[in-house]
């Protein structure tokens, strides 16, 4: 079993191992008796007679009932814990989950938004409230012994306690296509305090950096980069390589110089001007999901992106 | 079995001390033969090469799992693709028709002292049926493949753009085949067994195939409705499973597991009963508890039907549903515990012969105890939470399936070979194979236990770093267990024509196959059968043993 992160890691291995002995011990049993029995009575010659021993009502009793009584007692344990696992606690810290192809996105309560990356605070129980955009998907976490599946057009829940502070790998545990196996989070159990510092941050472990620093971080956190190409390709949005004081020209035929302001209003409501060759409605808006000292950070980020730059990384 | 016979009335028939292998000849009297065993022969060459295919897929697999990212399969696509071939193939064209089809074909009626099967034309049917099937599936391969997993969950089954339709219509197909086959074998159990052979005198390998014939007839026909309901839905785009049209995921799996958890024991029920007969007879001694066994056979196929819900623990089911499923889980372990016992204890003061089928029957309760050993962690629902839809699922069904039902097979195969075909297989290499075989698979599946409970998903074509020499490992076993499989091919067609003649009974047993010629007449018997004592009928009143404590 891999280390015990949970509250209830520990109860489920106990239940495991218990079951993992009693295994052990018939297994060893049955292959002990059939090895004896294979030496002590393998062929004598030909002229050797067997006894006619053809049954035993006592001996098939005991060992039908024998297993009965022990199976009983793992599924009474088993199911007990199920119910342990299954029924949150009151008062539990929620976050919303969606898993898409192929990727994890969470949710908070003050609406900070991340992608393959959850942090939770140490000491409160969590409780994940859980739907698909597209196929299954599994929510799995090894450490905590915690694992439920995540169905589209419908919400599943699982709840959990973590133990241990730092990093744990999530995995998707149900078959979704050929992304399945990449469909990794990093789970973070934080203190309290480091928590609420980073979910201030808007989910950005922010700390010191110098804003352009803080806005390429952002950036890469906010999977700004699918949309928007810092080379020469061209993805779906506007490519942003030496954007800055650029004139564009835009779907309603007028043209401006890309500012601050305009920056500022085309993440904040980025229908309201459409750069020529660019689709209206692609981008979703950002108010509430960035804070407005993240958007400065974005912006000096931009700045920084000069033709030339880009080997430089 | 001791038996008398009957003289058939007027002359003897046609076929009379003729080998099938002779009877007739001509490339047509194999096409439209009605004889059973010859259908069994048919199968067998299918089968066989199914077997490869698969077994080709899973070495794939295992090779390109040695090291964490994609190396010989090119993409995580192709990873997905061979995973699900290996599966469907394997499942639906080898290890379901594997003993009923073609060692049930071949024995069933020997055993029961008939002729023939009770519609041997039904019998060639299925046959073709089966045929078409596999070309369907090999069809849908060459198009593109499906990359689904052999279970086709939904939504993503729906969304795929491989050739799910092709690959699901082949399994219907193949589940026509099934059924026709268990329909003839129940009404051939009922109707053609010989003068003398009731209920309670059957060998016990004639009651696992009833067992598994009641289970095929009842529970196929809901897979066929479940994916005709999945065809309908990619084709007209109704909705029934997707929920982008209004359908249910969910029910999809309820559908799919109502067939194929009894299809779990479709697999393995003709594997034990292969071992109930080889046990018994390689140690001369009468089986013990033969009614509880027969019990039990029946006993599982009846459970066997209402526990589908513990595949779907973390699928967010109901509390109590997974209550429910999981009390039932175990409750149907207990036959099969009760049938190892049994089969041990068969062992105690007998005359054990070391050839190669007793080998195979030793291997099958070693693995099989290990694979049944591994359901109950599983069947345990607070623990299976964990361990779902990792790498210890994955070993567990493949200790049940493959050390349960395939070891099986290869014993049966070994123990009959001689009766089919009249020629020996060379006994030395064939016990050396064997133990290669045993070694190469434990090799490839107890690192996956190990990794399994270490929290490795399932179904990944790529895998974190801390796993890898576990994979290594179990990738080596692959190429040794593959090994074992070639060599055993080669000398099996090697025995055909180079191999010693076998005579009737070259092991001296008693039951009714051994009684007739090897390679068998046509008509199986020159005259009917009677029966006159309960099947292995060895041993002598336990005082008069000498075989002693």
């Amino acid at each position: 079993m891999p280390r015990q992160a949970s509250t209830f890691a520990p109860m489920v291995d106990d239940l495991y191992y218990f079951i993992y002995w009693i295994c052990v011990f018939f297994f060893i049993l049955i292959v002990a008796l059939m090895v004896w029995f294979v030496i002590r009575y393998r062929e004598r010659g030909e002229g050797e007679t067997t006894p006619k021993i053809d049954h035993s009502n006592w001996l098939e009793i005991i060992w039908t009932v024998l297993p009965t009584l022990i199976l009983a007692v793992m599924f009474v344990w088993g199911f007990d814990l199920y119910f342990k696992l299954r029924v949150a606690p009151h008062g539990a810290y929620e976050i919303n989950v969606t898993a898409k192809r192929w990727q994890w996105e969470f949710t908070y309560p003050d609406g900070t938004r991340t992608v393959d990356e959850i942090w939770v605070p140490a000491g409160r129980a969590i409780k994940l409230i859980m739907t698909s955009e597209d196929v299954l998907h599994s929510f799995f976490v090894p450490s905590f012994r915690a694992k439920n599946d995540v169905l589209p057009n419908r919400y599943t829940t699982m709840w959990f306690e973590p133990t241990v502070m730092g990093e744990h790998r999530v995995y998707c545990a149900e078959y979704c296509g050929s992304g399945h196996s990449e469909m990794v989070a990093i789970l973070n159990v934080a203190e309290p305090e480091p928590f609420q510092d980073w979910l201030d941050g808007g989910g950005i472990d922010i700390g010191e950096l110098p804003p352009a620093e803080a806005g390429k971080l952002l950036f890469e956190k906010r999977a700004c980069f699918k949309c928007h190409s810092i080379d020469d390709s061209k993805k779906e949005c506007p490519p942003l390589l030496g954007v800055f004081g650029k004139r564009e020209h835009l779907a309603d035929g007028s043209s401006i110089t890309v500012d601050e302001e305009y920056i500022r209003e085309s993440i904040m409501n980025p229908n309201a001007k459409i750069v020529q060759g660019y689709r209206a409605g692609v981008m979703p808006t950002y108010v509430g999901l960035l804070k407005d000292d993240h958007v400065t950070f974005l912006i000096e980020y931009i700045k920084t992106l000069k033709v030339g730059m880009e080997k430089e990384g | 079995m001791s038996t008398a016979t009957i003289p058939s009335p007027g002359a003897h028939p046609i076929g009379h001390d003729v080998s099938y292998l002779k009877s007739q000849s001509g490339i047509m009297s194999w096409i439209i033969t009605l004889d059973h065993k010859r259908i069994g022969v048919l199968y067998m060459i299918w089968i066989m090469a199914a077997f490869l295919l698969g077994g080709m897929f899973a070495v794939l697999l295992r090779t390109e799992l040695i090291t964490p990212q994609i190396s010989i399969l090119g993409s995580n696509e192709n990873y997905n693709k061979a995973f699900t071939l290996h599966g469907a193939i394997m499942v639906f064209l080898f290890i379901i028709p594997s003993v009923p089809a073609i060692l049930g074909n071949f024995f069933l009626p020997i055993m029961i002292g008939a002729k023939d099967v009770a519609f041997p034309r039904l019998n060639l049917m299925s046959f073709y049926i089966y045929v078409i099937g596999a070309v369907f599936a090999v069809y849908s391969i060459v198009v593109g493949a499906v990359d689904t997993g052999w279970t086709f969950y939904t939504p993503y089954s729906v969304d795929t753009n491989t050739s799910v339709v092709s690959m699901t219509l082949a399994v219907f197909i193949l589940g026509f085949s099934s059924i026709f086959t268990g329909l003839n074998f129940i009404v051939t159990t009922h109707k053609m067994r010989a003068p003398g052979m009731g209920w309670f005198r059957m060998p016990l390998f004639v009651w696992g195939i009833y067992a598994t014939a009641i289970i095929q007839v009842l529970a196929t026909p809901v897979l066929g409705i479940t994916l005709l309901l999945l065809i309908i839905e990619r084709v007209a785009h109704i909705g029934i499973f997707d929920p982008m049209m209004g359908g249910d995921p969910v029910l999809y799996q309820h559908f799919f597991w109502f067939y194929s958890h009894p299809a779990v024991y479709i697999m393995i029920l003709p594997g034990m009963a292969i071992i109930s007969e080889i046990i018994p007879h390689f140690s001369r001694k009468p089986i013990f508890g033969y009614s509880f066994i027969v019990y039990s056979s029946l006993a599982i196929a009846l459970i066997s039907f209402i526990v589908w819900g513990h595949h779907m623990f973390t699928s967010g089911q109901s509390e109590i549903a997974i209550m429910i499923f999981s009390a039932l889980t175990f409750l149907v372990a207990i036959p099969s515990a009760i049938k190892i016992f049994n089969w041990t204890v068969t062992l105690y003061r007998g005359q054990i012969k070391l050839d190669t089928p007793m080998l195979y029957a030793l291997a099958f309760i070693f693995l099989f105890t290990i694979g049944g050993l591994t359901g109950l962690p599983l069947g345990s629902v607070g623990v299976d939470v964990h361990l779902h839809d990792t790498y210890f699922v994955v070993a567990h069904f493949h200790y049940v399936m493959v050390g349960g039902t395939v070891i099986a097979f290869f014993g049966g195969l070994h123990y009959w070979w001689p009766k089919m075909f009249g020629r020996m297989y060379p006994e030395w290499i064939a016990r050396i194979t064997c133990a290669i075989i045993f070694l190469g698979f434990n090799l490839i599946f107890i690192p996956q236990f190990i990794m399994g409970s270490q929290g490795m998903p399932r179904r990944y074509a790529t895998y974190d770093a801390q796993f890898q020499p576990l994979h290594a490992f179990s990738s080596v076993g692959a190429w040794v267990m593959g090994l074992g499989i070639v060599v055993m091919y080669s000398y099996f067609i090697w025995s055909l024509f180079k191999g010693e003649k076998a005579g009737k009974n070259p092991w001296n047993l008693k039951s009714l196959e051994w009684e007739t010629e090897s390679p068998p007449i046509q008509a199986n018997f020159a005259d009917t059968p009677i029966v006159l004592h309960p099947p292995y009928d060895y041993g002598v009143e336990p005082e008069k043993a000498t075989v002693k404590r």
